[in-house]
């Protein structure tokens, strides 16, 4: 059992009973803290696959931002306990099971189709000079997928304008005059 | 050193689980959490397929999906707040009209 099958198999462990968890807990708060732990240890299996860049992308704006946007809107709701209701037992009755095949399924086909043996990697970092690393990231990114990126800061420019024009108290009604 | 496949395995239970939890929970903000999930199961096999063809294309795609993500969690948190303040319930289940 090598050291790469070792530590996949912890940060897997981690992301799953985080999954699990989310799942599992009732309080929106909980489901939040445990999708952090899923991205944590997503972010050590990139590591893993010697994507260093993307490891830290995915702590600073998943785990960092985007988590901390979900908590503040948690918090600014008061959200509290889910209750439970005729539809969510029918959702329970179908979606436990769907789950459940519809992951054995990716799991039986993969497994029987890909030749397990036949595709080895996982690379800890330092052994793959010069392939994920930052500088080759971003010479690709700005050279051959210029385009995207720049239209990804027209996306992200629409997005804030949505969110401001959205979250942004509605007008109040002029006050009448008195006559 | 860990098969290709063991990554996929793993990515699809992820991606299962925020179906999952897409359809179980009824609090919209757990909803929203749950597509989060979906996506980064999904990253998951974008990294593992680049590092096993070498090729990085496939990391430029995470960052992208990244993008989206935070761009559709930003508006998706907008339109949950102006939600709950014209209907004062986060439970989808009572959320079911276009018009008050």
């Amino acid at each position: 059992m090598s050291v790469h099958l070792i530590l996949f198999l912890a940060f897997g462990a981690v992301a799953v009973a985080g999954a699990v968890n989310l799942l599992a807990q009732t309080h929106p708060i909980n489901s939040a803290l445990s999708l952090i732990a899923v991205m944590a240890a997503l972010a050590g299996e990139y590591l893993l696959l010697g994507a260093e860049f993307v490891a830290a992308v995915q702590v600073i704006v998943y785990a960092g931002a985007i988590m901390v946007l979900f908590v503040f809107t948690i918090m600014l709701l008061n959200a509290g306990v889910e209750e439970c209701t005729q539809g969510s037992r029918v959702a329970v009755l179908f979606g436990i099971p769907g789950m459940l095949l519809g992951s054995i399924l990716v799991a039986w086909v993969v497994l029987r189709h890909s030749g397990t043996e036949a595709v080895l990697m996982g690379v800890l970092p330092g052994q793959t000079k010069g392939w994920g690393d930052p500088a080759a990231v971003g010479e690709l990114l700005f050279h051959d997928f210029l385009l995207p990126f720049e239209i990804t800061s027209v996306l992200i420019l629409i997005a804030i304008m949505g969110a401001v024009v959205l979250a942004s108290k509605p007008p109040t009604a002029p006050a009448r005059k008195v006559d | 050193m860990v098969p290709l496949s063991y990554y996929l395995v793993l990515s699809g239970f992820l991606f299962a689980c925020g179906v999952a939890g897409f359809l179980i929970k009824r609090n919209i903000i757990t909803i929203f959490m749950s597509i989060e999930l979906m996506l980064n199961g999904v990253n998951l096999s974008f990294v593992a397929f680049a590092a096993h063809w070498h090729a990085l294309a496939g990391q430029i795609f995470v960052f992208f999906v990244m993008v989206v993500a935070a761009a559709e969690a930003a508006v998706g948190l907008a339109i949950i707040i102006a939600v709950y303040r014209t209907r004062e319930t986060l439970n989808v289940d009572q959320v079911n009209l276009l018009k008050l």
